[in-house]
């Protein structure tokens, strides 16, 4: 397996098994206009996770659809973040800041990158997550602004997650041997500005928790990765070839 | 022999299914053709990286070369980004008289100020309307609502 491959199948699991996640979200929206907000949230980024590992593919001979549904859970790379539970309303939007503004800053270095495909990728999806930003930006200070109840609820899921965002600017080998990749510890710190100030804002109180989980990057993953990959793959494995 | 401009034009007939009124030509996701030995080659771009349409917009390109005997095929290219800009005025009137608002000034991206521009409402011609969400009925639209006319109505994003 090439560096390439590795690097750009870490970017294409974070957004497709993001997409799952988001997608469970359709029809169970607190309103009509979220579960379309969501729908098209989560499409776009079914979208980045289908160039990517088409991508990938390419790279190792064979298709987006074997690398979607004919890995088995060591093999995905995604971030923890992206395979949590759902969680309520303020854990969807709480985990939508952290990892659309972690994706904007990253896609808007990797379009400059030397790597034509990647650059491309980076270009279109960076102007896509910039709407996620902003919906969750939104919603993120309506609920921690609101009610006593939607501040409890929006600093409960802040917090439950602040846990799992350090492995998104985790360096390794891999990215600083790999001249086209983006080394995601260089977007710490940006990233950290920009989310604290929308809690800041919201009336929230800054996350404090110390300890940070990791893993996603070496297939390490919760125990709720099984079950998200058991919903994801198992109609393409009982019926392998199906199309429709 | 089938002159480019003719396949071309042919092509770019082909209608986007989600925007019926707007082909892909008005668009933008036409990006244009080429020539690899005998074979011509039609490239388009998605709107957003998810775009159902895509699948098929391909397959009628691909029906469209057959139907002119042209031996082709159709590839898809993603940069550089497919923008709004690209939108033709013609595609813009379209919109409008389906009653799509039509994409108004693009935010750059990054920038630190969103502007909002206003967005007239595509039934009245009022500008005084209310975004209701950010997102639509597909990915390139979002809903609004005209407060003169109370009519609810999509504007197409400016990306």
């Amino acid at each position: 397996m090439s560096d390439l491959f590795v690097y750009t199948l870490r970017l294409g699991d974070d957004a497709l098994i993001a997409a799952q996640r988001t997608a469970e979200w359709i029809a169970a929206a607190p309103q009509l206009e979220e579960d379309v907000a969501l729908g098209n949230i989560g499409l776009d980024q079914l979208g980045q996770a289908r160039s990517l590992l088409q991508y990938a593919g390419s790279l190792d001979g064979r298709t987006e659809d074997e690398l979607a549904y004919f890995r088995d859970e060591r093999e995905f790379r995604n971030l923890q973040l992206c395979e949590l539970p759902n969680g309520d309303f303020a854990h969807a939007m709480a985990r939508l800041l952290y990892f659309a503004t972690y994706q904007q800053l990253l896609y808007d270095e990797l379009r400059s990158c030397a790597d034509e495909t990647l650059a491309g990728v980076a270009g279109k999806a960076v102007k896509e997550v910039a709407y996620h930003v902003d919906h969750a930006t939104q919603w993120v200070l309506r609920l921690g602004d609101g009610t006593d109840e939607s501040h409890r609820r929006m600093q409960a899921a802040l917090d439950a997650l602040w846990p799992y965002t350090a492995e998104m600017f985790e360096s390794d080998a891999l990215v600083q041997r790999l001249d086209v990749a983006v080394d995601p510890s260089t977007l710490q710190d940006a990233w950290t500005d920009r989310v604290l100030a929308v809690i800041d804002q919201s009336t929230c109180e800054r996350p404090s928790s110390s300890y940070q989980h990791t893993g996603g990057r070496e297939g390490r993953h919760t125990e709720h990765m099984g079950y998200l990959l058991a919903e994801l793959q198992h109609i393409a494995r009982s019926h392998p070839g199906a199309t429709w | 022999m089938v002159t480019d401009e003719t396949i071309l034009e042919a092509v770019g007939e082909v209608t986007d299914p989600e925007v019926p009124v707007l082909t892909i030509d008005d668009l933008g996701v036409l990006r244009g053709i080429r020539h690899e030995g005998d074979e011509v080659v039609v490239t388009i771009t998605p709107t957003y990286s998810g775009c159902p349409a895509m699948d098929l917009i391909r397959h009628e390109v691909e029906l469209t070369l057959r139907s002119l005997n042209v031996d082709g095929r159709v590839e898809t290219v993603l940069s550089p980004a497919w923008t709004t800009d690209w939108m033709t005025e013609t595609g813009k009137a379209k919109l409008t008289e389906y009653g799509i608002a039509p994409p108004t000034g693009r935010r750059a991206v990054g920038g630190p100020v969103a502007l909002a521009l206003t967005v007239r409402c595509p039934l009245c011609g009022s500008p005084d309307t209310t975004e209701l969400s950010r997102f639509g009925s597909t990915s390139c639209k979002s809903l609004w609502r005209c407060n003169s006319c109370k009519e609810p109505f999509d504007h197409f994003k400016a990306i």
